[in-house]
């Protein structure tokens, strides 16, 4: 299978995919940013629309509408204990029908239906080119070095922002700037997931392994783990079968959280 | 010696509402200090106001011999109403050593840990031993309050400012907690001001209560300022303290303000 050519990238891609979504996606549920997640998967429709409508790379789109709407939701969102403009999952929720009907118009503009519309919305790992391979590597190491520099204060934030923001951490700066981040990641699992699927990759991974352990660093390279087997036996499958990548994982993702979900019910038993 | 906290005619106003003001305060390094009054007196705003979150309208504060603020890293603060959610996947350990080193950028070397040592000495000075490494939404209230103190204090901390840390708990929590606090400040030289709802628990234990009504702040020994007279004239209004034969002190009459707001934490 690896001997075709679109295989090895689309291995290439998942990987950096599955890399950069279990460490956005574990800092997203422990912050129980999965409302904020969701909509900024949803802005990459409007994303790819909007690039496919001016003739730009589809990944530019994606890129830019996602950090964007991480933008829009951080800048407006609250936080404990400071003044508020407007409540988050409001803001959020808002953000997301602008997001949809945007990326319609887009659609509308560009004339009928656009050809690759179904790989938008549950992916597709045909035709992924070298050029997209290094833009997601690229994306990814940036996103990483900012989880590098800022993992422990974000941690703390995300646990106890008041004694954060107390001791010294910039908690506003860390918002705006993780939201953003999340977009990116986001922006890059759409690629390979497909906008509605996401969450496979990016909730799932981080939810199973928190229910499993408590521990930082091994929360995370659990997450890590699920995400890169589910990316992998998902693309395995995908070819074999020849069905949709995106279908098999997100049952892959279910199935994970299931099993951890009762195996952990029956350990605290 | 200088004062771990002093204020000279202080004011805060929120919003232009005007939360008390011409308030004199000194506490002692050492000192085991409660602050009491009603619910949206402005307790808690006079913690955030020595901590710099909040400006003072007028008058002049010292916290530590520097402007509120500016010794934040050598306060421990634990704020109001702070459980964690049942779904809060974190170790007590980890939360603890956030204390430490949570502000800190870059990613913690692996290898030569001195601050483990220095995390596992403060689980044992609070007796958090057997619970610290199960997450902290697993925990009963009176657990994670211990958590927290230890997170507060990990650091190295001189001033520890604490709000209602004893809201939640049952009465031989509150006891112990409250136990635990005056051995600290005994022992390790610690400045502490706590929030309280309810003064008895503490009252065997503090060396001043500082009392927040009616816009004013007073303070004084506790015997001094819990009396039927001072806290009508600080209410304006008809307040009895009764003692009971347990010798519990029981405030009558003390009207909770009410704000806009809700409450002002």
């Amino acid at each position: 299978m690896l001997s075709y050519p679109f295989m090895q990238h689309a291995f290439e891609a998942g990987t950096i995919v599955a890399v950069l979504a279990s460490v956005a996606g574990w800092f997203m549920v422990l912050r129980r940013e999965v409302f904020a997640g969701h909509t900024l998967s949803v802005m990459s429709f409007p994303g790819a629309a909007g690039a496919a409508l001016a003739g730009l790379p589809l990944a530019a789109g994606y890129f830019v509408f996602c950090a964007a709407g991480g933008l829009v939701i951080a800048s407006s969102s609250r936080l404990r204990g400071a003044r508020s403009f407007a409540d988050e999952s409001a803001v959020i929720g808002t953000v997301g029908a602008a997001g949809f009907a945007l990326g319609f118009l887009f659609l509308s503009l560009y004339g009928g239906v656009l050809e690759s519309l179904e790989s938008l919305l549950f992916g597709s790992f045909l035709g992924i080119t070298t050029a997209q391979v290094w833009t997601l590597a690229a994306v990814a190491a940036g996103a990483l070095a900012f989880f590098a520099v800022a993992g422990r204060p974000l941690l703390f934030s995300s646990v106890d922002e008041l004694v954060a923001r107390t001791s010294g951490v910039p908690v506003r700066l860390l918002h705006v700037a993780f939201l953003v981040v999340l977009g990116l990641a986001v922006g890059a699992t759409a690629q390979i997931t497909g906008v509605l699927l996401v969450f496979a990759l990016l909730v799932a991974p981080a939810a199973a392994a928190q229910r499993l352990t408590a521990r930082v660093g091994l929360g995370l390279l659990l997450t890590l783990a699920f995400a890169l087997a589910i990316a992998w036996l998902g693309l395995a499958l995908a070819y074999t079968t020849n069905h949709s990548v995106g279908f098999f994982v997100s049952t892959l993702a279910f199935a994970l959280y299931l099993l951890c979900l009762l195996t952990n019910s029956f350990a605290t038993r | 010696m200088s004062a771990a906290v002093e204020l000279h005619g202080a004011a805060v106003a929120i919003d232009g509402r005007m939360i008390w003001s011409g308030a004199e305060l000194r506490v002692e390094p050492g000192e085991f200090v409660a602050v009491l009054g009603p619910n949206g007196a402005g307790k808690s705003t006079l913690l955030q106001a020595l901590l710099g979150l909040l400006p003072l309208s007028a008058g002049s504060a010292a916290v530590l011999g520097g402007a509120p603020g500016e010794h934040n890293r050598e306060i421990g603060y634990l704020p109001q109403r702070h459980a964690f959610d049942a779904s809060t996947r974190i170790r007590g350990v980890d939360l603890v050593r956030l204390g430490l080193d949570g502000a800190r950028w870059g990613l913690p070397l692996p290898g030569r840990d001195r601050h483990a040592a220095q995390v596992e000495e403060t689980i044992r000075l609070v007796g958090a031993e057997a619970f610290a490494r199960r997450a902290i939404g697993e925990l009963s209230g009176g657990e994670q309050q211990r958590l927290l103190i230890a997170q507060a204090l990990v650091g190295g901390a001189q001033l520890l400012f604490l709000d209602e840390p004893l809201d939640s708990l049952d009465l031989p929590n509150q006891l112990a907690v409250a136990e635990l606090l005056r051995r600290l400040a005994r022992e390790r030289g610690l400045t502490i001001l706590l929030v309280a709802h309810d003064v008895n628990p503490l009252l065997p234990h503090l060396d001043r209560v500082v009392y927040v009504a009616g816009g004013r702040v007073l303070q004084g020994p506790p015997a001094q300022v819990i009396t039927t007279e001072t806290l009508t004239g600080l209410y304006g209004a008809p307040v009895e303290v009764l003692r009971t034969s347990g010798g519990r002190l029981v405030v009558v009459g003390q009207p909770d303000v009410h704000t806009h707001h809700g409450h002002t934490h």
